[in-house]
């Protein structure tokens, strides 16, 4: 017998009005939702940065770099255990060989020492392995102390934490809205900033390192290159200029804490200052060498080399070095915000402007509306009154896919514009497999009822199998796919099942209740 | 009375035809791998890596000129083509050597030369570039997805019907996704990812339309017991033919309004999407069906194959 359940009905008209309540939202402005009570729908769909525009960057952390400074510091480690207080082990040779720091031993009856004293810079680490291999022979004439794959992994993981804090605090400053800043894999750095069209000015901020250090010129060196122990750098503002700075550093970047752009004689200039051992650095370095130029060096570039005047006491400088007023704020906010602990290099970068974004919604927009109205009168034309059914759930599935896209906070991208207008497509199709279903069955003699209901029926299985190969490829679209492909397949996967529950069950209830109370003798379907 | 674009009455002979199709197939799947092992495809730079850099101006610029003057930078190949409208450039630069950080100092040089030569009248629309490793592990990535995708819908297919069933549609689906890269090689549409997701599209939408087919096959083999294999193969054809034909349509009408007025980032994927659905449907009736005859499904596969669901049992009980 044709019937449809109370309940279910209720079901399906209140699923149907939660659909239409909560795409709402969507065409108020952002300013009267924000009056709305805590219950009612306020949300709305968040538009991916091909729509809005602004800028994706893939950054990767130099994994190189990183691992050449743990091998630089487990030298230094080395160094300090076998000369530490009471402890005086004779060594020579030690130094970086390949993976490891090598070394040998003077005495053999040392051995044992040296080997507490190595074993004390190994730790546990959190997969319960040692975070050092040691190998030394019986007379301590060949000895080697090499981090595990582990220690790596580990250290480098610590970076990349660091590196999103830092580029989360750089970011801040310039003032953007709501940017994203996520790790990805082992060592890489996303970053999405939402609203910014020409982000040259940002991509520079976050990517540069901003290892500021202060180093003694190299006055010896005549001829202009670099004898040991010293560098040639080349100036950061002027070009073709060439400084030879002694390799010590004097002072780090690291003992700051604060910097400011400002001027000083007209010329902008950035005044910093430095913590309690910073300070005291500083006071040390510049009361010994009044009279001569001191390097300030950014990232391997010399900004300027003034020369020490007096002793600066107070742990405050200044910097200057013909920059312009945006330079100034750069280099100052660089320099509170902190360095990179490694450099990062920009793998990918895909920036749309507003305006671009803003087309393709409007295009987006038209394209939609026009197939839907192509849609529609083709399943009047095709179906009659069935089709108008049939358009009533397209209607309802629209308002649905919105719906859940608002709820769940997916990102509508360009690909999901078109995958929405693509479902509009293809969400008729359940409803052509019934109608077409229903046809036949009345043609072979059935009442309207029974064909009805029969229709329904035969058509569900074919309904399923043919949706579920298709939302198989929606769903290792959204599990294998990156960034605007995903937002295809959630609207994809979204629409499959909106357009599922709208044929099987609105069309249904409403064709079954119009059964049920015309009562039709035959079917013109 | 509504239309009808199929009468009922229609009774076409597809299984008749059914060498010609496979040969059809046959010569557009060889015309496909020709062109893409010879000319092969127009990768974008998700693909390629490179740099891809959209612009507009106050006033539509002389493409030969800009060229020679992109060209004389020194980043090998550039392209240039108008996006849409006379005055919305689209920039290509090939992908440069010595790695990620390369292809940033290109962008810079090159929107410093398009400064030079045009002042600040440029707005940019869109920048992108694709590092090498990316690029490659995008090219992997897809590869893996439209295979993973195969074969799990390959097992779907095989536990829900026989396993000739599984052929059919594979057959049917690879010949999709091998024309489907063919157009693209053929017409040089740019392929990028979201030419990916038109074909995993296309993927779904093939299988949709074969298990359609398939499922009313598997129907009229439980009705009509002593039926000739090729004349059930054909009376189920022309039994969904109007489905697939209606469903075949609205799509086309969606993705039609999509290719005209869904702008000009998304034409390629409406267009390989259009493509995809034409062929989809042609490879339901001409090659995911009468390849179930080829590698001989009888009733006796059907009968062995007790435990698979039916569809009609509950219904012809009851009446």
């Amino acid at each position: 017998m044709l019937s449809f359940p109370k309940w279910k009905a209720a079901l399906v008209v209140i699923v149907c009005l939660l659909g239409i309540a909560y795409t709402i939202p969507n065409f108020v402005p952002k300013s009267a939702l924000e009056g709305l009570p805590e219950w009612a729908p306020s949300k709305q769909i968040t538009l991916g940065l091909d729509l809005q525009g602004g800028s994706h960057l893939l950054m990767q952390v130099d994994t190189d770099d990183v691992r050449a400074k743990v091998l630089d510091s487990l030298l230094d480690q080395v160094r300090n255990n076998f000369r530490n207080d009471g402890v005086r082990i004779g060594y020579r040779n030690l130094k970086v060989t390949g993976d490891k720091v090598t070394f040998s031993l003077r005495k053999p009856e040392e051995r044992d020492a040296a080997y507490e004293a190595l074993r004390s810079i190994s730790s546990i680490l959190s997969n319960g392995q040692q975070s050092h291999l040691i190998e030394l022979n019986d007379d301590g004439s060949v000895g080697s102390i090499q981090p595990s794959e582990q220690a790596y992994t580990d250290r480098i993981s610590a970076v990349v934490e660091q590196s999103i804090e830092i580029i989360g605090r750089r970011v801040n400053e310039t003032g953007i809205n709501e940017p994203t800043i996520q790790r990805q894999g082992a060592d890489r750095i996303l970053v999405q900033l939402p609203g910014v069209g020409n982000p040259q000015r940002i991509i520079d901020l976050i990517g540069q390192t901003a290892q500021m250090t202060f180093h003694l010129v190299d006055l010896t060196s005549a001829d202009g290159n670099a004898p040991p122990g010293s560098k040639k750098l080349p100036s950061l503002n002027e070009e073709g200029r060439h400084y030879v700075i002694k390799n010590r550093v004097m002072v780090s970047g690291e003992n700051l804490e604060d910097a400011q752009a400002t001027f000083s004689q007209g010329q902008p200039v950035v005044s910093i200052r430095f913590d309690g051992l910073g300070g005291k650095q500083f006071a040390r370095v510049t009361t010994d060498n009044v009279g001569k130029p001191f390097a300030i060096v950014l990232d391997g570039k010399v900004i300027s080399a003034p020369r020490i005047n007096e002793p600066i006491l107070g742990g405050q400088a200044i910097i200057t070095g013909g920059f312009n007023v945006q330079g100034a704020q750069d280099l100052a906010l660089l320099l509170r915000a902190g360095a990179l602990p490694a450099p990062l290099k920009i793998l990918e970068q895909r920036s749309v402007g507003p305006d671009l974004g803003a087309d393709s919604i409007a295009a987006g927009e038209i394209a939609g509306i026009i197939g839907l109205i192509a849609v529609a009168v083709f399943m009047i034309v095709t179906y009659g009154l069935f089709g108008l059914v049939a358009n009533i759930a397209l209607a309802a599935n629209i308002f649905l896919i919105m719906a859940l896209l608002s709820v769940l906070g997916a990102t509508l991208t360009l690909p999901g514009i078109a995958g929405i207008i693509l479902t509009i497509g293809m969400a008729v199709d359940a409803n052509v497999l019934i109608f077409e279903r229903i046809r036949e069955e009345s043609r072979n003699g059935k009442t309207p009822s029974n064909a009805i209901e029969s229709g329904y029926k035969r058509a569900f299985t074919t309904i399923v199998d043919a949706n579920v190969t298709t939302g198989i490829a929606a769903t290792i679209l959204f599990v294998m796919g990156s960034g605007p492909v995903k937002g295809f397949a959630v609207t994809l996967g979204i629409g499959i099942i909106c357009s599922m529950f709208t044929a099987i069950l609105l069309s249904r209830m409403i064709i079954t209740f119009w059964a049920l109370k015309t009562r039709p003798q035959t079917l013109k379907a | 009375m509504q239309l009808k674009l199929i009468p009922d009455s229609l009774h076409l002979p597809f299984l008749k035809f059914r060498f010609i199709s496979f040969i059809a197939s046959g010569l557009l799947i060889l015309l496909s791998a020709v062109m893409f092992f010879g000319p092969g495809l127009n990768k974008g730079i998700d693909f390629e890596g490179g740099i891809m850099i959209e612009i507009k101006l106050d006033e539509p610029p002389v493409l030969s000129d800009m060229r020679s003057s992109l060209g004389s930078l020194g980043l090998g190949q550039v392209s240039l083509q108008t996006f849409g409208a006379s005055d919305d450039i689209l920039i290509r630069v090939q992908r440069q050597e010595g790695g990620n950080e390369a292809q940033k100092i290109a962008v810079d040089a090159v929107k410093a030369q398009l400064a030079a030569d045009y002042g600040d009248d440029i707005s940019y629309r869109r920048i992108e570039f694709v590092g090498p490793t990316v690029s490659a592990e995008l090219v992997q990535t897809a590869i893996e997805a439209v295979l993973v995708a195969v074969i799990a819908i390959l097992i779907y297919i095989w536990l829900r019907f026989e396993w000739h069933y599984s052929v059919g549609a594979i057959a049917a689906l690879v010949h999709d996704v091998i024309l489907t890269i063919g157009m693209f090689t053929i017409t040089g549409i740019e392929f990028n990812l979201a030419s990916v997701a038109a074909i995993l599209t296309i993927v779904g939408y093939s299988i949709n339309d074969t298990v359609v087919v398939y499922d009313r096959i598997r129907e009229n083999f439980r009705r009509y017991k002593k039926m000739e294999v090729k004349d059930l193969l054909d009376l189920s054809i022309n039994e969904t033919l109007s489905r697939t034909v209606i469903t075949s349509l609205t799509t086309l009408l969606a993705l039609v309004a999509l290719f005209i007025f869904g702008g000009e980032v998304i034409r390629g994927f409406a267009t390989a999407m259009i493509f995809g659905v034409i062929v989809g449907t042609y490879s339901s009736i001409f090659v995911a069906a009468p390849i179930l005859l080829q590698i001989g499904l009888t009733h006796h596969n059907e009968e062995e194959d007790g435990f698979k669901p039916s569809t009609d049992d509950a219904i012809d009980s009851e009446q």
